[in-house]
C-alpha cells in the first residue's frame, strides 16, 4: 500500500485517528486508553497486516512523555509510526508484547530508562541498570550526582 | 665503534666486538628479554566500540600490524601481552576489563586508544554510565588521542610501546624518561 492508500484506510478503520503531517512515513496519533486495542487491530486486520514491531521507544518532551512505535508489514512493505502522549507523572500503557513477542525487551528497556510502566508485561524488571537503581536515567531531569559531571 | 659496524645489528641492544673468524656480542640480560618481549606482544581480543573498527583495520592487511610484532590477536587473557582499549568503558564493562586485565600473565601491557578510553571522551559530561578514562579501572602505558585514532595512530602508539618497553617500562615503573626514547 502506499501511504496515501495506507492513511486512506486508517482513516476508515480507527474513527478519530490523527495523523502528523511531513515525516516520511505515516504517523498516527493514539490515546493511551485506545492503543490496546489499536495495537491487536493493526496486526490482525489482513489489508494492513503489521506483523514487525521494529522499533519501540519514548521520548521525554519535560511536560509529558510520549511512546513511539515503528510498524511494518513484511507481506505489504507499508510503515507506520504511532505516536501515544503519556502522563509523565504516572506513565503507564498496556503491553503489547503479547502481539509482537519483540516487544517484551523493549518494553523492559524503556521502562529501565524512563520509569513507563507496562500493565499485564509478564516480566517488568530493569534490563541495563541493576535492580537497586534508583531513578529513570533518559529523562531529561535525572541527576546522578556520583557518576555524572553536569555541563 | 666504527659505523660499519653498528649496522650489523641495527636495533639489538648491545655491541659487537669484531674477532678475527668471528666475534663477540656484549649486552645485559635485562635488555635482550626486554629486546625479545618488545617484539611479540600479543594482543588481546577486546573492543567495545567503534575504535574496534579502526583496530581490525589495523591488523587487516592494508596497515598489518604484523609488521611490527602484533602477529597473532589471542582470544583469552591467559595468552596475551598487551591489551589495546579500544572503546568507551561503561560502568557495567569496568569489572569485566579490571578481571581481564588481572587474569593476563605479567609481563602485561595496556594502551589506551581513543577519547573514550583516555578521559571519557564525548561522554566526560552528563553521562550516567561511562568510565571517565580507562586509567580508573587499570594502569595504562600508551594513550592515543583521536576519536577515533586512524590506524596510523594505533602504530605509533604500538611502536612507542615497543620503545618503552627495551627503555625497562613496566607495570611498576608506568612512565619513563622520554628523552631515552629513540627518535
Amino acid at each position: 500500500m502506499t501511504n496515501e492508500e495506507l492513511k486512506q484506510s486508517l482513516t476508515e478503520n480507527f474513527s478519530g485517528a490523527q495523523f502528523e503531517e511531513g515525516g516520511e512515513w505515516i504517523c498516527m496519533a493514539v490515546e493511551a486508553a485506545q492503543f490496546r486495542e489499536t495495537a491487536g487491530r493493526l496486526r490482525s486486520f489482513s489489508s494492513l497486516d503489521f506483523d514487525y514491531l521494529f522499533c519501540l521507544t519514548c521520548i521525554d518532551w519535560k511536560t509529558h512523555l510520549t511512546m513511539v512505535y515503528h510498524f511494518t508489514s513484511t507481506k505489504y512493505r507499508h510503515m507506520l509510526v504511532v505516536k501515544v502522549k503519556l502522563d509523565r507523572n504516572v506513565p503507564s500503557i498496556d503491553t503489547v508484547c503479547d502481539i509482537w513477542r519483540t516487544a517484551e525487551f523493549h518494553e523492559r528497556e524503556v521502562y529501565d530508562l524512563f520509569g513507563v510502566k507496562f500493565n499485564n508485561h509478564p516480566d517488568l524488571r530493569r534490563l541495563f541498570m541493576t535492580d537497586e537503581w534508583n531513578g529513570w536515567p533518559l529523562r531529561k531531569d535525572y541527576e546522578d550526582p556520583v557518576n555524572m559531571i553536569k555541563l | 665503534m666504527p659505523e660499519d659496524q653498528k649496522k650489523e645489528a641495527p636495533n639489538f641492544p648491545g655491541q659487537v666486538h669484531h674477532t678475527p673468524g668471528g666475534g663477540i656480542l656484549v649486552s645485559s640480560i635485562d635488555d635482550v628479554i626486554s629486546w625479545a618481549r618488545s617484539n611479540s606482544l600479543w594482543p588481546l581480543v577486546f573492543g567495545t566500540s567503534c575504535c574496534a573498527i579502526e583496530m581490525m583495520s589495523t591488523a587487516a592487511p592494508k596497515y598489518d600490524w604484523s609488521r611490527f610484532g602484533f602477529e597473532v590477536a589471542r582470544a583469552t587473557p591467559r595468552q596475551a601481552d598487551v591489551i589495546i582499549i579500544a572503546g568507551t568503558i561503561v560502568n557495567k564493562m569496568a569489572p569485566v576489563l579490571k578481571r581481564l586485565y588481572d587474569q593476563m600473565a605479567d609481563p602485561k601491557y595496556v594502551i589506551a586508544m581513543g577519547a573514550c578510553a583516555t578521559s571519557g571522551g564525548p561522554f566526560f559530561y552528563n553521562t550516567y554510565s561511562v568510565v571517565k578514562g580507562a586509567d580508573h579501572v587499570i594502569p595504562v602505558d600508551v594513550y592515543i588521542a583521536g576519536c577515533p585514532p586512524r590506524p596510523e595512530a594505533l602504530l605509533h602508539a604500538l611502536i612507542t610501546l615497543q620503545e618503552k618497553i627495551r627503555q625497562g617500562g613496566k607495570r611498576e615503573q608506568i612512565k619513563i624518561d622520554a628523552s631515552k626514547l629513540e627518535k
